[in-house]
């Protein structure tokens, strides 16, 4: 009877753990990460499982993430990790390959935007193989302060100096006027300056802010039409006066102290009445939205502005993956079908989350949804990404020496940051085997 | 009781199965025991992972892709370290912080310990005052002296300012290339100093009295006592601080990190922050490992000619 009682105790037991796991969803320290929080409770109910997770503050993300994922840990069972981690985690068989699991639950990557499915699941990239759900859409865009824009005071003095209304900018020559009109300018007792861009050297901050003038000016990453040929594209005369221009973005219309510049320290100053622009991804913008200060119509929206070669913005944002190393990969794929469903994005969205499904964007309303809505969709139309290669670490830590030697210190020349850069990548291709 | 007594019944006292053991055992032998826990741990520890240190930077694995195929590249990875313009300007980095937080810290802290030692009101207050500076976090001062160092807020611009006229705001000391290094070499000066101070003060605090008291008898001048009597023999106790603190800026990493992440550009990345970035953020195991090896038998080489230096001081 003894023994009985024992067996069914252990049966029971063995039931419920594989009905109701705990799973652990490891993500960025941001504000979307807490819309996910709020998100998963309607997943907790409905599954039953339960929801843990590991926020990590972006400095340290890649750093505390990817040791996580070398070492084999099982810390994370989901993991919504940075589009440029796709190459190496799928080398090295960190993410579980999703194909079948898609196929099984009818889960196709033609509902999403096409960008993000590049961006964010496939490696190698163009080929079917998906290793990730894009989970949160995300570009580099610009906020400008509305009301300093429309105080008739500054119209007038703006339209004097360069002859045309103090609006919006188209291209990026515009958006440098901008800044220079507003640099030390004196408004409301107080002195503010032009713009709020990307200077971070310790992790990805200068490269994703220098990326946008880069890509407007005719930097491209290889040769379209042989991978991995770098020289003259990557140093290309119009990749030089790219960075010339961000350099002088820098010099002319930045605030003082602004030399190590990211995410968290560009809010601060938007939201503190410092700066007339701020180049941010369009995470920030709901935040921006909701201000007490800077909130509401004082502020606008804008995609990134054209350049004399083509009209891009830097590709943000993370696809949902499941870790193999997970002994929950059940469960985890069982929130990745959850998350799939159009309601779910729907109300991810409306948390503040980006989705990336076509049926959420494109549908008539979201445009007016919210006031950066069309600005994002806009943005995710004319999105480019950095290198997702295995060996991204390396050549992204290349790029932000040259280009912070360069734009920051002023050391050498455009052309010589960008020789340089060609450089460090042949390298690291040679190393890679790919060379 | 007597000492025989005493082994007898400690060695009475020792379980009969025990004794048995350990009769046959020599004085060598039990030594062997006692120190092997030691050896093995310092072999576990320090000695073998320089060996596969040293072997690792011979090729070119990389500790991210455990799978990948470990090729032997021989001295690939020396030349590249070697002829890197980049990494000799870390090392450029690293010796102006080097050697000027040696040289203001063991001026500044001799000063201030000579200034303690003396008799006053208030003696033990001021000590305990100048010596909170390096009771912090490097972490909680590299964070604060960021705010101190802000060019619209910070209490430094506004002092310099104050002294000198210039706005505030015209200047940025982490943000400019030439005043960065500069920067982070007043915030490890103002931190420890007070170091420097106490082991001077230990010094100056052991020459005895009756020296100075002969001295004086000899009609030496104060200017004179100082430098045949207090200089002489404090100079030891200096060398030491000289090498901690050397051994230690060497490695620097974490203030330089918090206050200026080595930039402006690669202004202030000194060797142990472009150590770590290869090592853990490239990747780059095996070069990073090569990068290592030439920094220890830099240190190595440098550290036993200064303690020769320092025990030839102390012998005089």
């Amino acid at each position: 009877m003894k023994k009985t009682v024992i067996a069914a105790t252990v049966l029971l037991a063995s039931a419920s753990s594989s009905q109701s796991a705990d799973l652990t969803l490891c993500w960025a320290a941001w504000d979307p990460a807490n819309a996910l929080v709020e998100l998963s409770k309607d997943f907790e109910a409905e599954s039953g499982h339960n929801m843990s997770f590991e926020f990590v503050p972006w400095p340290n993300f890649a750093d505390r993430m990817l040791n996580e994922l070398n070492s084999g840990g099982k810390l994370c069972d989901l993991m919504i990790g940075d589009s440029q981690w796709i190459g190496g985690s799928a080398e090295a068989g960190h993410y579980v390959k999703l194909n079948d699991f898609f196929d099984q639950q009818g889960i196709t990557m033609d509902d999403f935007i096409p960008a993000t499915v590049t961006g964010y699941a496939e490696w190698p990239k163009g080929t079917p193989n998906y290793w990730a759900l894009p989970a949160f859409g995300d570009v580099v865009g610009w906020t400008y302060r509305k009301d300093w824009f429309e105080m008739p005071e500054n119209q007038a003095a703006f339209k004097a100096e360069y002859g045309r209304d103090l609006d919006v900018p188209t291209t990026l020559a515009e958006l440098k006027d901008i800044a220079t009109f507003f640099q030390g300018r004196e408004i409301d007792g107080k002195t503010v300056y032009g713009a709020a861009i990307y200077t971070e050297r310790g992790s990805e901050g200068i490269t994703m802010g220098v990326t946008n003038a880069l890509y407007n000016f005719g930097f491209e990453y290889e040769n379209p039409n042989q991978p991995y040929d770098l020289d003259g594209f990557v140093n290309s005369a119009g990749a030089v006066a790219g960075l010339e221009y961000y350099k002088e973005l820098y010099d002319c219309c930045t605030p003082p102290g602004s030399s190590d510049w990211y995410m968290s320290e560009s809010i601060d100053a938007f939201k503190s009445g410092l700066v007339a622009l701020q180049m941010n991804f369009a995470f920030i913008w709901p935040g921006v939205h909701a201000d007490p200060n800077v909130g509401g119509d004082r502020s606008g929206y804008f995609p990134n502005p054209a350049g004399p070669g083509g009209h891009f913005a830097q590709l943000g944002g993370q696809g949902i993956s499941v870790v193999s190393y997970s002994e929950n990969q059940d469960a985890a794929l069982e929130y990745i079908q959850w998350f799939a469903q159009p309601e779910i994005q729907k109300k991810w969205w409306s948390l503040g989350g980006y989705s990336a499904l076509r049926a959420v964007v494109e549908d008539p309303s979201f445009a007016t949804s919210q006031p950066y809505a069309q600005t994002f969709l806009d943005s995710m139309a004319i999105v480019k990404d950095f290198w997702a290669e295995p060996a991204y670490a390396s050549l992204l830590l290349s790029m932000q020496d040259r280009v912070h030697k360069f734009v920051i210190a002023g050391q050498g020349s455009a052309q010589e940051a960008l020789d340089g850069l060609v450089k460090d990548w042949v390298e690291v291709f040679e190393d890679e085997g790919k060379l | 009781m007597s000492k025989t007594k005493i082994v007898d019944a400690a060695a009475y006292a020792t379980p009969l199965p025990l004794r048995h053991r350990i009769r046959g055992l020599s004085d060598r032998t039990i030594a062997w025991i006692f120190v092997a826990p030691t050896l093995i741990l310092l072999l576990a520890i320090n000695i073998f992972p320089l060996i596969w240190t040293i072997r690792l930077s011979f090729t070119n694995y990389r500790a991210n892709r455990p799978n990948a195929d470990v090729k032997f590249i021989g001295l690939r990875n020396y030349e590249r370290i070697l002829t890197d313009s980049d990494i000799w300007q870390t090392m450029q980095a690293t010796a102006h912080f080097l050697c000027w937080t040696l040289f203001l810290q063991v001026v500044i802290g001799f000063a201030l310990a000579w200034l303690i030692n003396r008799k006053f009101k208030g003696n033990d207050l001021w000590t305990t005052i100048i010596v909170l500076p390096m009771m912090l976090s490097p972490a909680v001062v590299g964070n604060f002296w960021t705010f101190l160092y802000q060019p619209q807020i910070g209490l430094f611009n506004y002092l310099i300012s104050f002294l000198t006229g210039v706005d505030p705001s015209s200047f940025t000391m982490i943000g400019e290339v030439r005043l960065a290094p500069w920067a982070i070499v007043i915030v490890d000066t103002w931190m420890w100093t007070p170091f420097v101070m106490l082991i001077c003060l230990a010094g100056l605090r052991s020459i005895p009295d009756y020296i100075y008291e002969a001295a004086e008898c000899d009609r030496a001048s104060k200017w004179r006592q100082f430098w045949t009597i207090t200089v002489p023999m404090v100079l030891p106790f200096l060398m030491l601080a000289v090498l901690f603190r050397g051994i230690e800026n060497f490695k620097m990493f974490d203030l330089v990190t918090l206050l200026t992440g080595g930039g402006p550009g690669s202004t202030t990345e000194l060797t142990s922050i472009n150590l770590k970035r290869e090592a853990f953020e490239k990747w780059r195991t095996g070069y990073a490992s090569a990068y290592a090896v030439i920094l220890f038998v830099t240190i190595f080489g440098l550290a036993s000619i200064y303690v020769k230096a320092l025990n030839r001081v102390k012998d005089r």
